[in-house]
Order: C-alpha cells, then structure tokens, then sequence
C-alpha cells in the first residue's frame, strides 16, 4: 500500500470531525446526569418526621470497608433508634451493601456525587448530614 | 521631494519603520492567537471543545498564557552554562522573527503621492519605476531559518541535562537533512523563475487566475517543500526534538518561564514564515481577483492564503502520530533528496526542449 493514501483518508477523518457536535460537558455549569442507581452519598430515609433507622447493627456488620458506625438509643416511646449514625466517606467504598443489609428500608444510595472536603474531620458524616432532605 | 537622508526621501524611512512595525505586531498577534487557532482546531478535531474559560469562546486565552508565563518563576540549572542558556532563547526567537523582511505581502500602494512596495525589504526607485528589494531573498531565508537551529542545538547543549541534549541533537540531525531537501526542492521553481527576488517571483506568478502558480508547474516541489518545511521548523509529525513521550520536553526541558515561551514563539513565528514562504513561492504570493485595481487586497489574499496553509499545519498536527527517528531519515535522504533531485533534471529537460 503507498503511503500517501492513509494519510489522505486520516485528514479526511479529522476534517469530518471537525464539525461533529463536541462531546465536552462544561462541568461546573452543565451538569451529568447522573444515572438512577447510581450509588454516591449515602441517605437516612425519613418517615413520620424521623429517621427510619431502628439500629440494627446490620450494616457496620456488612459493611466490608467498617466505615459506620451506630449507636442505639431509646426514644420516648421505648422504641430503638439510632443516637449516633456516622459513616466515615474516607474509607466507605461505595459497595451498597449497607443498602441491600437494611431490613426496613432505611437506607437509600443519592446522587450525589461532590464529596470534596477541606478537612479531614468533614469526611465524617454525621446523622444530621445523611438524613434525606 | 522635501529632505532627504543619505540620498533617500524621508518619506522612504518613515514607510519603512511603519511596515516594520505593522508586518512585526501582525506576526506577533498571529503567534499569539496561532497558539488560540490551534487548540481551537484540534479540540474540535477530536470532538472536544478547546480553551472556553477565558472570555468569549476562550478568545483571551492567549493574554491568559502570557501573563502566566510572564509570572513564572525563572529557573537557571545550576550546573548550565548561563551564558549560553540565557542567549539560546533569543537565538532561536530572532531569525524566526527577520526571516519576514524580504516577504511580499502586497502591491504598490500610494500614500501621499509616494509609492510604496508592501515589502520591508524593498523600495520604490522612483527614476526608473522599479521596485528593488533584496535580490537573493530566497537564499536570505534559508540563511536565517537554519541560524534557527543553533538556538536549539544550544538550549539543549547549555542545560546540562540528558533529554535537552537528545532534543538538541535531533534537531540539528533533523534540520540538517531536511534543510537540503527543502533548497534543492525550490531549485526547481528558481530554474523556472530565473530570479532569487521574492518580489519577481510572485510577480512572475501574477496572470491566469491562478494557473500561474508555480504550485501547477511544480506540484511535487511544492509539496516536497511543504513537508521538508514542517520538518525543519519542528512541527508535528516531524517534532522529534521535543518528543514529550521519549524526552519530557527535548531541548526545552529546563526551561521555564518567558523563556521557554521565547521558545514557543519562535516555533509558531516560524509556521508563519514557512506558510508565508510557501505561499509566496507556490501559492502566488500576494496575486488574487482586483489587486491591480485595488492594491489593499493584496496582503488580504495573502493573509487568507497564509492562514489556510497554518490551518493545514494544524490539521497535520490533529491527524498524524510522531514519525519514529529512523523513519524519518529515511524519508529525509532516501525518499525526498532522490525525488527533489529527479525533479530538477525533469525541469531541466522540459524547460530546455520548450
């Protein structure tokens, strides 16, 4: 084969390109839509005003990166419920797991995919910032 | 005609500082959005979208760049030789830069009843009614674009490192093989022409509508010509002296700050030159529909036919992978010196029969 014909066909190609709608998302101003099981940050789903979450213990159980961490408290109405619900995003791998673990439904996996933080100690998300809004 | 200096109207001096100014910020302004025009390009090449930040579209991209390298910190190897490393730079810039003096980039025009040539390097004898610009301009380039290596050969020398000191050495292998391509490619067109002068060149060049060109008596001069071009000012696919992925930056490598924008520069001032020198030699220089009757067109259709040829160098930039340095050589002595000196004795013959 001469030499000049591939070459040839590669302008053509790039030529072609050219006028090709780009593909490039402006991030900060257009944003990804981001698929439906998409698993990022994690959400404490709430029913009646309160979180659903009846400390189990079942997802620092499965969790295989041991990033929760729960503690059981008494409410009022002698009903157990999570006092303190902390996931350390630093070493949570985003498995699902602790989704697929939750018996009633507690848990949900967001969208949410911006985790960036200043400090180290941000990384700790406490119960107040997973609960869904 | 009022004062005169050493024999010359002054109206010749002031002409002459004005095209000075005018074709060098012209040239500066294209590097700078050159840099833009080929980011631009290649983005959208390879379906992406290129610099968009920086205003409108990216359009301040350039003033971007520059600031920030302006900011740079300036580092010096300890162990470089300073000298050499402080002037390599400039040596590379300068000839980049005054290869565009014996360029035409348009007719005659007339300001105050005063002619003058578009050309730097020329003047309007008005006893005669001739233009006399710098005879053996052709050979004043080739003389000046391969001053250009020894700035590279010495950045990559004075750095003291071993990639600045591949790069260098390719460079200087590079040029050299290529620089006897592309002269003896434009012998070709000079056995045509009969004149070294730029100026006579496009002049000789200037009816038929563009069936003059030298590009359709000489197509495989001019092609030779164009590619030796974009390997003897580094461009892609022949820019082995800075080959990022076997020599981090080649000759550049220690370099920083507005220096190794100086560097930069001079690669893209070179591209002008090149495209410019193409375009004068076989694209018909300045010539196009109505200069006679209206001479501003003339460095219009230059400036067009510049900008398209700096467009294909880019579109060669998007297309093309590195050419290994073996390959290279080879295409430099085995491929293009036999066809450029083939090309010489088939003129000859035909030129001698017609």
């Amino acid at each position: 084969m001469n030499p000049i014909t591939p070459i040839i066909n590669g302008m053509k190609i790039t030529f072609k390109h050219m006028f090709m709608k780009p593909v490039t998302l402006q991030y900060p101003t257009e944003r990804p839509k981001v698929a439906e099981r998409y698993r990022g940050l994690h959400g404490l789903k709430v029913s009646h005003s309160k979180a659903k979450c009846v400390a189990c213990y079942l997802c620092p159980t499965v969790c295989p990166a041991k990033c929760i961490r729960v503690e059981a408290g008494e409410d009022a109405n002698h009903d157990k419920f999570a006092s303190v619900y902390e996931i350390d995003m630093l070493r949570c791998i985003f498995c699902g797991y602790c989704v697929e673990a939750c018996p009633v439904d507690a848990l949900k996996m967001t969208g949410e995919f911006e985790l960036a933080n200043y400090k180290r100690s941000d990384f700790l998300y406490t119960k107040e910032r997973l609960l869904e809004k | 005609m009022g004062i005169e200096i050493l024999g010359l109207p002054l109206m010749y001096y002031i002409a002459m500082v004005a095209k000075v100014l005018v074709a060098f910020v012209f040239v500066l302004l294209t590097v700078a959005y050159a840099t833009y025009a080929e980011r631009k390009i290649i983005g959208h090449m390879q379906v992406r979208l290129g610099p968009m930040r920086t205003g409108w579209h990216g359009l301040l991209q350039p003033i971007a760049d520059g600031v920030k390298l302006f900011f740079k910190e300036e580092i010096i190897p300890a162990q470089a030789s300073t000298f050499a490393f402080l002037v390599a730079p400039l040596i590379a810039l300068i000839p980049a830069f005054i290869t565009f003096a014996v360029i035409p980039f348009g007719g005659i025009i007339e300001v105050a009843g005063y002619k003058i040539p578009l050309q730097i390097a020329a003047y309007y004898d008005t006893a005669s009614g001739q233009v006399f610009d710098v005879n053996v301009g052709v050979l004043y380039i080739l003389a000046m674009s391969s001053l250009g290596v020894y700035g590279i050969v010495l950045a990559g020398w004075a750095s003291n490192s071993k990639y600045s000191l591949m790069g260098g050495l390719r460079a200087s292998a590079q040029m050299i093989s290529y620089e006897l391509a592309a002269g003896l490619s434009i012998i070709a067109v000079f056995m045509l022409s009969g004149t070294l002068s730029l100026n006579k060149i496009v002049e000789l060049q200037s009816g038929w509508g563009g069936f003059e060109w030298f590009i359709v008596k000489q197509p495989l001069a001019a092609f030779m010509f164009f590619v030796c071009s974009l390997a003897e000012i580094n461009r892609t696919p022949f820019d082995l002296p800075e080959a990022e992925t076997e020599l981090v930056s080649g000759f550049c490598t220690e370099y920083s700050s507005m220096k190794y924008a100086m560097f930069f520069m001079a690669e893209y001032a070179n591209m002008v030159t090149v495209c410019a020198l193409t375009v004068t030699l076989f694209l018909g220089g300045w010539n196009g529909p109505l200069t006679a009757a209206m001479p501003i067109l003339g460095p219009v259709y230059f400036i067009a036919k510049v900008y398209f040829l700096m467009f294909v160098c880019m579109w060669i930039r998007a297309t093309l992978p590195r050419y290994r340095y073996d390959q290279l050589m080879h295409l430099g002595w085995k491929v293009f010196i036999p066809l450029a000196l083939v090309n010489i004795v088939v003129t000859g013959i035909i030129g001698y029969f017609i």
